[in-house]
């Protein structure tokens, strides 16, 4: 951790209260959602983080709270420097602020996350499905949500099974 | 299945201006099967007369669930599904999950590996541009150039297929290192596309660069500036054709780029023009680095010694019961990862390439994300063709170098 980004993350510990952990060299801070959108401004404003990488979620099911860990990657050209926010959020109905108007390239992210986790951001401009097709049900990338194969029916949960498989009758 | 609901204009009412509304601008549909679209990528432009007032980009058609797919698999046997994703760049798209996994478990990669890395990128991104150089010119009716440009991506290949028995889809390099060591006729044949490239490059310029006939329609279109870059997080050729000197190889060293002696080359105007400069200059340099990474190929092992994460080599596995045990294991089992998450960053032909792993202390990847230059740079698309001429979308589109594999995972 370069000594700009030590004070970057002290700073940031006294006003926005994050916890901050380092492995490998990538340093995290974990963030809670109500301060979201001023850390962010506070990010790119005042420490330079002028471009974002990333924006993409893990999800920690069966664990409820929180369920969803929202990722970002920021990084600093002036400071060539890497910073991972994490905001834990809850798996009942989880819905974050937008960054969208603090950095215009995280629509399409933010998008993506809506889609393959169901996480909605408030705000957002357009949040429509983009990678799924548009009348998909589910989110994809949830743990709960299975890798696509057939449910085997066995005598004693065929019934169970059926009234949840979808067939070409309808 | 259950009824399938169509798309009523309602939901994109949002997307478009009032004048859409009332006939006044038309919406035109473009692709997913427009040849010149790069794969299978929808536009819905707006249209005022010829003129583009908005395009919004449609993507998913090739969207193939390898994040998901990945987490079911063992952090070797992931690595496969990596190189379906920009399948003009696999070797890089290996190298940057390999990068991931070593950071994650903390292994080292002997330097001959590192210098084969180097080379394998670098005649990867070389032959990316010339398929690159091929297809826009080819959108913008230089059938030629194409013709020229596959030549030289054939020598490319050629070597791919030498070392890894696959011309695109490699996955020759594995966590701590590269598969096996490379034949003896690698290092001659590399020696000879570094010896032509360079007047092939120039070659592709005299019949572009000056020819008007290009630069009409390359000059001043599709014109981006280095804030937008950065403020929709562009990266590659085309916040270097904005003349921003940002390179990850530069500023972000990995496997060794650091000791290498290149240049990033910039252009200011920001237009299709402007990232074809970049481009070719970009080609050169690969060249030069190649040849360096030539002169300090240093004999030694291809892969990492440590046994925990790398199988044994077939002849040690009938001598040792060790090893035995560590090739079963490793591929039976695989390697357990701890519970943390890393970031791995490279410079793919396209921008930035990363990739976001998070391991649970088992065998299998918890989260696996691609951080893709093609999904990024696609979104500047509205950005980059308002104003221009429905013929010029084409040109745009090509030039912002996109993969479908790439952007839709």
């Amino acid at each position: 951790m370069s000594e700009t980004l030590e004070q970057i993350v002290k700073d940031m510990k006294e006003r926005f209260a994050v916890e901050s952990s380092v492995y490998a060299g990538d340093t995290t801070l974990l963030l809670s959602p109500e301060y979201l959108q001023a850390a962010f401004q506070t990010l790119r404003d005042e420490y330079h983080f002028n471009m974002i990488v990333d924006v993409t979620a893990v999800d920690y099911w069966p664990q409820q709270e929180p369920r969803f860990h929202v990722v970002y990657h920021i990084y600093s050209m002036l400071n060539n420097d890497i910073l991972r926010v994490r905001v834990p959020l809850n798996g009942n109905g989880p819905h974050l602020p937008t960054i969208e108007k603090i950095y215009p390239g995280a629509n399409w992210k933010e998008r993506e996350v809506w889609d393959l986790f169901g996480i909605t951001f408030d705000g957002h401009s357009d949040l429509r499905r983009i990678v799924m097709p548009y009348d998909w049900q589910g989110h994809p990338l949830r743990k709960d949500y299975p890798l696509g194969y057939e449910e085997v029916q066995f005598t004693f949960n065929a019934a169970e099974i059926d009234k949840r498989k979808p067939y070409a009758k309808d | 299945m259950t009824n399938i609901r169509e798309v009523t204009v309602d939901e994109l009412r949002h997307l478009v201006s009032d004048r859409a509304m009332t006939g006044e601008t038309m919406l035109l549909n473009m692709g997913p099967q427009h040849p010149s679209t790069h794969g299978v990528l929808r536009l819905l432009l707006e249209l005022d007369g010829e003129i583009v007032v908005n395009c919004i980009p449609d993507i998913g058609f090739l969207h193939t669930g390898v994040e998901k797919n990945m987490e079911a698999k063992t952090y070797q046997k992931a690595e496969v599904m990596t190189d379906r994703l920009d399948y003009m760049n696999s070797v890089g798209n290996n190298l940057v999950y390999c990068l991931a996994v070593e950071k994650l478990v903390g292994l080292d990669v002997p330097v001959r590996a590192q210098v084969l890395r180097v080379i394998l990128t670098e005649l990867q991104r070389i032959s990316s541009h010339l398929l690159w150089l091929g297809t826009s010119c080819l959108d913008l009716a230089a059938m030629s150039v194409f013709l020229y440009a596959m030549r030289e991506r054939e020598m490319i290949l050629g070597v791919m297929e030498m070392i890894s028995g696959q011309r695109m889809m490699t996955t020759y390099i594995r966590p701590g290192g590269v598969w096996r060591d490379v034949p003896s006729e690698f290092v001659p044949a590399v020696q000879e596309i570094v010896n032509v490239m360079p007047g092939r490059i120039a070659e592709y310029e005299s019949m572009l660069t000056k020819n008007m006939l290009f630069t009409e329609r390359t000059q001043g279109i599709g014109v981006i500036s280095a804030e937008d870059c950065a403020r929709y997080g562009l990266s590659g050729p085309v916040i270097r054709g904005a003349g921003v000197a940002f390179d990850l190889r530069k500023a972000r060293p990995y496997s060794g780029y650091e000791q290498y002696d290149f240049e990033v080359p910039t252009y200011d105007t920001g237009d299709i023009f402007g990232r074809y400069m970049v481009r070719m200059e970009e080609m050169r340099q690969s060249v030069r680095i190649v040849r360096q990474a030539l002169s300090r190929l240093p004999a030694g092992p291809v892969l990492s010694d440590n046994r925990k994460f790398v199988p044994p080599p077939r002849s040690e596995i009938g001598v040792s019961m060790e090893a035995l045990i560590h090739h079963f294991k490793l591929w039976t089992e695989g390697f357990n990862a701890p519970r943390e998450s890393v970031f791995a960053t490279t410079e793919s032909p396209r921008g930035i390439l990363g990739v976001f792993l998070e391991g649970d202390g088992g065998p299998k990847p918890y989260r696996v994300h691609y951080v893709t230059p093609s999904f990024v740079n696609l979104q500047s698309m509205p950005l980059l063709t308002r104003q221009h001429f429905v013929a010029d979308v084409v040109g745009i589109i090509g030039s912002i170098d996109i993969v479908l594999g790439d952007a839709d995972r």
